[in-house]
């Protein structure tokens, strides 16, 4: 919930093409990226878009595959909204917006063909990898998204996975010889809000709540591959071409915090 | 409709093998997909309001195998109480799959693609109810699911807004979904699900029609941006057919009921 003359507040600068915190209208927050931080984990990423603060850790486990699809490995990802995270957030399973956020990570995962599931498959039909992506939002101030998919990536294009033998349909792990996963292009995510008659990219959690309806945008080489649109308002038609182009464009520079990471393109 | 079928063949389909080790394409060489349609073509669409008795409001919609049945009871007393909002109705949606719906038999309980789509249905709908006329009340909105061939979430939505307007509920605008895809390097309209399995693309897309204010907008697959704009020409075409469908139904159904009183009470 957000007060009438907060939101009063944040209506009248963008009336003026000026934002709460001074920024302009696709401008993002300060971004920085950390991997590695977990020394169990086999990758993990540490993210804050401005206040809000996103880790991302990956296990690699052996387990058998889904069976429509048994020479390809696993790859899960699900969303945690720690209570401690906000006083908005309770214990208790993924609610609905954990398992959205989760699920639109997950796609725009798998349509840039960001993991090479083919590769991870170890014995068809019997063993694979499975990619746990488990994502821990540790501090929420608005675009929790963003922030989890570029953890997402970062997490991955830093993790390693355990070199794997198979003989005679008998798989031998070597824990202490870990190599880069199969990974090509990985996605990043671009977060538009709606507020009044106002596009802008990267809202705080205020500028959440006063608008409309948002609209996540996945980008990979170029190309939208995920989008997803949440809350209860809605767009003119003219303005997902917008949205479109300002997510291609903003896309570009979120790619620049992956490109330092091993691997990243 | 005199479609330039070139035009839809934006880049090089997946070449499919099947069993037999043969090319398999969901798209001929002249643009026609593997059910006969043109890649604008929607299924072949049936649409029926008011058919359960107890619901305030129903809808029975098929498009193609796809089957759907909506309902919505409300506006009502919100339980527990502290749910409800001083100011507005409190919509609540819950999209649901037959066990029997799907190739292999789906458990009852609510999966997680069910809780993201009951959350996108309701956020598809609610901005077309005028929510501010019943304040402290629910309007509940039931999409079940009972045969599962493609575009399941866009003819729920097609549905559940007949259903709404069945239920007499104040609305600014019908609700019509359609996704678009990509087949083959094609786009294409209304997806089956061996479509949606097999293809590139899906892109669920609702809007108010008359109104034009897109509602529901997913994409799941690589699109350039040329291809999302000519996407989205397309959806809003065939929202535009369905839009159209749908006041007709609505329409029949005041016709059904006026032939009956017309006729002595007797249907």
């Amino acid at each position: 919930m957000i007060s009438k003359v907060k939101k009063a507040q944040i209506l009248s600068l963008l009336n003026s093409g000026r934002r709460v915190d001074g920024r302009t209208l696709d401008q993002y927050r300060n971004i920085k990226v950390e991997t590695n931080l977990i020394g169990r984990a086999d990758g993990s990423a540490r993210v804050s878009i401005g206040d809000t603060l996103v880790l991302a850790g990956i296990k690699y486990e052996i387990g058998p595959p889904f069976p429509d699809t048994p020479d390809l490995g696993v790859l899960t990802v699900n969303a945690e909204f720690l209570p401690l995270a906000s006083p908005t957030f309770e214990s208790g399973p993924p609610d609905e917006n954990a398992i959205e956020l989760a699920r639109v990570i997950d796609r725009s995962l798998r349509k840039a063909e960001a993991v090479d599931l083919s590769k991870l498959c170890l014995v068809p039909g019997k063993s694979v990898w499975i990619a746990w992506i488990d994502i821990y939002v540790l501090n929420h101030d608005g675009n929790l998204i963003d922030a989890s998919a570029l953890a997402t990536s970062a997490a991955l294009l830093s993790s390693r996975i355990p070199q794997a033998d198979v003989e005679e349909e008998r798989v031998k792990v070597n824990y202490e010889d870990k190599v880069p996963p199969p990974l090509s292009k990985m996605p990043v995510t671009v977060t538009i809000a709606k507020i009044g008659d106002t596009l802008v990219v990267d809202p705080v959690l205020d500028e959440e709540e006063a608008a409309d309806a948002k609209l996540s945008l996945s980008v990979v080489e170029g190309k939208l591959c995920a989008a997803q649109k949440s809350g209860e308002g809605v767009f003119e038609v003219e303005e997902l071409q917008k949205a479109a182009s300002m997510a291609l464009s903003k896309g570009e520079e979120l790619y620049s915090y992956l490109k330092t990471l091993a691997g990243g393109t | 409709m005199g479609v330039c079928l070139e035009e839809y063949q934006l880049g090089e389909g997946k070449v499919r093998l099947n069993m037999a080790g043969e090319q398999r394409r969901l798209i001929s060489d002249d643009g026609v997909r593997h059910d006969g349609r043109r890649p604008d073509e929607l299924r072949p669409i049936k649409m029926s309001v008011g058919v359960l008795k107890n619901a305030n409001g129903s809808a029975y919609v098929e498009q193609g195998n796809t089957k759907i049945l909506a309902a919505v009871y409300g506006p009502r007393s919100v339980h527990p109480r502290h749910l409800a909002y001083p100011d507005k109705a409190r919509v609540r949606c819950r999209y649901h799959m037959a066990p029997f719906s799907v190739e292999t038999r789906k458990s009852p309980a609510p999966s997680r693609r069910e809780v993201e789509l009951s959350k996108v249905l309701r956020e598809a709908l609610s901005h077309a109810i005028l929510l501010e006329q019943f304040p402290s009340t629910a309007i509940d909105i039931f999409v079940e699911v009972l045969e599962a061939d493609g575009s399941t979430r866009c003819a729920g939505i097609n549905a559940a807004s007949l259903a709404l307007a069945d239920a007499g509920i104040p609305m600014k605008d019908l609700v019509a979904a359609c996704a678009v895809g990509k087949v083959d390097g094609y786009l294409v309209v209304d997806l089956t699900d061996l479509e949606d399995k097999n293809g590139e693309v899906d892109m669920p897309f609702a809007m108010m029609y008359g109104k034009r204010k897109v509602t529901l907008l997913q994409l799941d697959g690589k699109l350039s941006y040329e291809e999302f704009l000519k996407a989205v020409d397309m959806a809003v075409v065939a929202c535009e057919r369905i839009y159209m469908m749908q006041k007709e139904a609505l329409k029949q159904r005041y016709l059904t009921l006026r032939k009956s009183i017309e006729g002595g009470g007797s249907t």
